[in-house]
């Protein structure tokens, strides 16, 4: 093994990187009490790896898109979805979780944009964990203030004649935005379709592009 | 559990403080819109915080209200809207 550097000096030979921070007050907290939970028997160590494991295994490609996929070919999906969001979604042999969620409809009049502006509600059994920027206090603060403009930074500008609607997702209800299907997809298949759904299209934050 | 109030109905949400956790952003506080759709009961976010044993369910309710009257000086379209979840005993009649 290479090892012809001192261990003395942890700032050299090597450039200084800030890799091992000390941890904050309410980490530690956490922490504490997550190996409290453990040695008094609540939970395991190996039920935790399972449920950290279980919420990697939700992506939006593998859960949402197929959601939104479906939707687009099959109308009778669609209007159940519309009208029991968790139930349709129990049909595909997804979980949707243990809150109630609601599918939002973009139209040619409407594009919907979804945000939590007290912490991160998101829909985590159908998109996984969600992104840095969606727990940012910039976007929640921003996108119930100038939706548009945080939007175009997104790179989606809506027409002015288009309502745009953000749904503060604050207490109970979990959102997934079905996009518009574009044009030029006749006759794909469930799985092209599905593969042009991103996360940020879920959100509202895009629209799917072909 | 009987609603108060139907989905069409004009609402306002009430501005009092509440110091314990009661997800109700202050920047929606005071302000009327339309109910856009009754949601189900819920757990009281003031006492399910709090873990407490004796909690009690309150309707939800999906309030839409108008950019314009939530800020004076909005940029966007005139029928921008911001819809968001209310539980009933912070909304009274408008």
């Amino acid at each position: 093994m290479a090892h012809d550097h001192s261990h003395d000096n942890p700032h050299g030979p090597h450039p200084y990187q800030p890799d091992h921070e000390p941890p904050s007050e309410v980490a530690l907290r956490g922490l504490a009490l997550n190996e409290l939970l453990i040695e008094k028997g609540i939970y395991s160590a190996d039920d935790m790896r399972r449920k950290i494991e279980q919420i990697e295994q939700v992506t939006p490609e593998t859960h949402g898109a197929r959601v939104v996929a479906r939707a687009w070919v099959d109308p009778a999906f669609k209007a159940r979805l519309m009208d029991n969001a968790s139930g349709a979604v129990k049909d595909l042999g997804l979980d949707p979780g243990y809150a109630e969620l609601t599918v939002l409809e973009n139209t040619p009049g409407l594009h919907n944009v979804v945000v939590c502006t007290l912490c991160s509600c998101y829909p985590r059994w159908l998109l996984g964990r969600p992104p840095a920027w969606y727990k940012s206090f910039e976007y929640r603060a921003r996108v119930v203030r100038e939706p548009r403009a945080v939007l175009a930074e997104f790179g989606l500008d809506i027409a002015a004649d288009v309502e745009v609607r953000v749904h503060d997702s604050t207490a109970e209800l979990r959102y997934l935005v079905l996009p518009m299907r574009p044009e030029g997809t006749d006759g794909w298949s469930e799985d092209r379709l599905a593969a042009i759904v991103t996360r940020d299209c879920m959100i509202g934050t895009a629209v799917p592009q072909v | 559990m009987s609603a108060r109030f139907q989905a069409g109905e004009r609402v306002r949400i009430d501005t009092r403080a509440e110091p314990r956790h009661h997800r109700v952003p202050s920047f929606v506080k005071g302000h009327a819109g339309i109910v856009e759709r009754v949601c189900g009961a819920n757990p009281l976010p003031e006492q399910v915080a709090y873990a407490d044993p004796d909690g009690e369910t309150r309707t939800v309710y999906r309030v839409r209200l108008n950019q314009r009257d939530l800020w004076p000086d909005y940029g966007g379209a005139a029928n921008d809207t911001l819809e968001i979840e209310i539980f009933e005993h912070w909304l009274k009649e408008a």
